[in-house]
């Protein structure tokens, strides 16, 4: 045992000097058109070799280390109280989601424009989280390709805005329905797979469309993306200085105020927020529905699902469909707001943020999701001097959550059914 | 109504079924019989679609199963339990009997989110539905438990309550007093019977329980090692000299 123990703190902490000594101990510099490898400074060279000592002083005492962990809970004095009273604790979460959301609507009267943008930045990912949670947390389709549907969305309606000159309006709901369809559409193919397998697939779906959308530069722009994106208009008035379209007026001059603008991202917060509180409620009527409890059936028991009449194909493209229409939905506000699109913006670390939000928040579960949202794209802006180790501490947390509380910070808790006795 | 004919399923190298044939009728309790590794579950799941049979056929009211995919055969009347309790572990037993009458509410999703008259009603019903069965097999009172916390003898009977909601018309049992202490067995006798009396209901038993086969089977069939080995009512059976052998073989 121990010295199988050692064995294996050995085997690590070497991996970790492979892995670490190319990667941090050799650098490339470019000297006119040739390339030369130069080593790195004597100080990277000890932080490697003390990387590699932490790691094998972790891992020959991991077993007690995580022992101690697994043991924090206790030190959580609400730990052992008695859960609340159903009907008392679904008040509670209602009147506080009241609450937030009302806050929400006159916050941005208060703060910053920076601060109203990055909140419309973290509704973005609420809608987003809530969709991957549809996928995900609901059918248990581990999915890491979302970020797809996300620039499908978005795609759309710069595209659109681009060839047509549509507005926001109208490219919301196209671009949440094309999202839609080709998240039934990358469906198909991976209906069969479960698990790690449908993980793979779904990556490989991902980095297909952004290469896609990298490479057709005919349509696509390439990597210079697009640009000239129309911000929404209020009935019809912009809220620019000056109107761009013909037939539009003016926010400012029709309410004969002076021009600011604060008021165009006020907007389009109070759009992201309108959508995302739309989001949140349609999804949480869902998973009261028929549909809702089919996809659980389906993550709890996929045989048993079926003996009982379920079809797979409906119920996995039912939430594959879902969860990219909504994606859809924030994409088509993402570009909005951004004004520019490239594909910059949909890489597979966007996928692992929103994938990562999920589980955080706690699988199924809506409020967590959105706390969750709010700390993963707040946390990082608050701390910007650490914004080197933004992944570090990121993965650090992860680890440490399924470590400590792997259901997430605040799990699903299930809706009691109040039956009436038959006779 | 149930009609199998020469069933065959091979696995590899392995003929776990061989030419097994068998027929139930309305309000009729069949049950098969064998050693472990008989081919008993793989008769199962030949019959509900999990398996396509390499040879026979299998007649539900007149019409060829064999080969359909498992949520459609279900959708015909003929449902099933497992052997090991297959239940939606993380949700509550109330959803686990609604998850089953999809079939009956309205999944109509614009309706549902409207919660139009008709998908509220057809929801209503549901529940009603589901209470029924849950009192019947004395499981109103943990409506709102998760199923996985369920004490064993509990989810047995959930498993068969879900079953039931779906208004099958062929019910599949594999081993259904498994793990079951005496008086659960006899409340599961009772139940049994009752499925059939008061619901119509036909039921094909898989069980090892033998003195629970002989007091509720109209038929028996006996297979051995993947083949057919008896057949006839608990009376022949009892008498029978290749069953006695075969089980006094296996012990
Ligand atoms: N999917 C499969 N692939 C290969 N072999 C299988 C498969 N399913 C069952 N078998 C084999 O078929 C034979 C019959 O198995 P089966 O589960 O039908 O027996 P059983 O009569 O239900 O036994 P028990 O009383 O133990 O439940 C066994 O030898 C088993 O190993
Ligand atoms: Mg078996």
């Amino acid at each position: 045992m121990a010295a199988n123990n050692l064995r294996h703190a050995l085997f690590c902490a070497i991996v970790t000097l492979i892995i670490s000594f190319p990667i941090l101990g050799l650098n490339l510099e470019a000297k006119g058109i040739n390339i030369t490898l130069t080593g790195a400074k004597t100080s990277t060279y000890v932080a490697i070799v003390l990387a590699a000592v932490v790691v094998f002083v972790f891992q020959i005492f991991r077993d007690s280390f995580m022992g101690v962990l697994g043991k924090l809970p206790n030190l959580n004095p609400l730990a052992g109280r008695e859960p609340m009273e159903q009907s008392k604790r679904v008040k509670l979460e209602s009147w506080i989601l009241t609450g937030i959301v009302i806050f929400a609507l006159f916050w941005p009267f208060l703060v910053s424009r920076g601060s109203v943008d990055l909140a419309t930045l973290v509704l973005i990912y609420i809608m987003l989280a809530l969709g991957l949670n549809v996928v995900v947390g609901l059918a248990g389709l581990l999915d890491l390709g979302y970020v797809a549907f996300y620039a499908v969305g978005a795609y759309t309606f710069a595209l659109l805005s681009q060839y047509t000159g549509i507005s926001f309006w109208m490219a919301l709901p196209i671009g949440a329905l094309l999202a839609g369809l080709t998240g039934m559409i990358l469906g198909f193919p991976v209906l069969r797979l479960r698990g790690d397998y449908l993980a793979i697939v779904t990556l490989g779906f991902g980095e297909i469309i952004r290469i896609l959308l990298n490479n057709w530069t005919t349509l696509t722009g390439g990597p210079n993306g697009i640009g000239g994106i129309p911000d929404p208009t209020l009935f019809g008035m912009e809220f620019g200085r000056r109107v761009k379209e013909e037939g539009n007026t003016s926010f400012h001059e029709t309410f004969g105020i002076a021009y600011a603008s604060e008021h165009k991202i006020i907007f389009l917060y109070l759009i992201a927020l309108v959508l995302a509180v739309i989001t949140a409620l349609i999804i949480r009527r869902f998973m009261r529905m028929p549909v809702g409890r089919a996809w659980e059936a389906l993550r709890e028991d996929e045989i048993a699902a079926r003996s009982l009449g379920l079809s797979r194909t409906a119920v996995k493209l039912s939430a594959f469909t879902i969860g990219a229409f909504f994606a859809g939905f924030a994409g088509t506000v993402f570009a909005s707001k951004q004004g520019f699109i490239s594909p910059e913006s949909f890489v597979f670390l966007e996928s692992a943020i929103i994938l990562a939000i999920v589980v955080l928040g706690g699988m199924g579960s809506q409020l967590g999701v959105i706390l969750a949202a709010i700390a993963v794209t707040i946390l990082p802006e608050l701390a910007r001097e650490f914004s080197e180790y933004r992944m570090l501490i990121f993965g650090a947390a992860m680890v440490l959550m399924m470590v400590w509380r792997p259901q997430g910070l605040l799990p699903m808790r299930r809706i009691h059914i109040k039956l009436n006795r038959q006779e | 109504m149930l009609e199998v004919q020469k069933l065959s399923m091979r696995f590899g190298g392995l003929l776990a079924v061989d030419q097994v044939s068998l027929d139930v009728q309305e309000r009729e309790i069949v049950s098969i019989i064998g050693p472990n590794g008989a081919g008993k579950t793989t008769v199962f799941n030949c019959m509900s679609g999990f398996y396509k049979p390499t040879g026979g056929k299998i007649l539900f009211e007149g019409r060829e199963v064999q080969g359909k995919p498992d949520y459609k055969i279900s959708r015909m009347g003929m449902v099933r339990t497992f052997q090991h309790v297959r239940l939606f572990t993380q949700m509550t037993v109330v959803e686990n009997l609604l998850v089953a009458q999809h079939r009956h509410l309205n999944t109509n999703m614009i309706s549902g989110l409207l919660g139009t008259p008709n998908y509220r009603q057809r929801e209503q019903k549901a529940l009603d539905r589901a209470a029924y069965w849950l009192e019947r097999v004395g499981l109103l009172e943990l409506a709102n438990r998760d199923a996985g916390n369920l004490a064993y003898g509990q989810q047995r009977r959930l498993e068969i309550a879900r079953c039931m909601v779906t208004e099958p018309k062929l019910l599949m049992l594999d081993e259904p007093a498994a793990g079951l202490n005496p008086a659960e067995t006899k409340e599961l006798n009772q139940l049994i019977i009752s499925l059939k009396e008061d619901y119509n209901v036909s039921v094909v038993l898989i069980e090892h329980d033998m003195s629970l086969v002989m007091d509720i089977s109209d038929r028996i069939n006996v297979i051995n090692q993947g083949k057919p080995l008896a057949s006839g009512t608990p009376e022949e059976i009892r008498r029978n000299d290749d069953v006695i052998k075969a089980y006094l073989g296996e012990a």
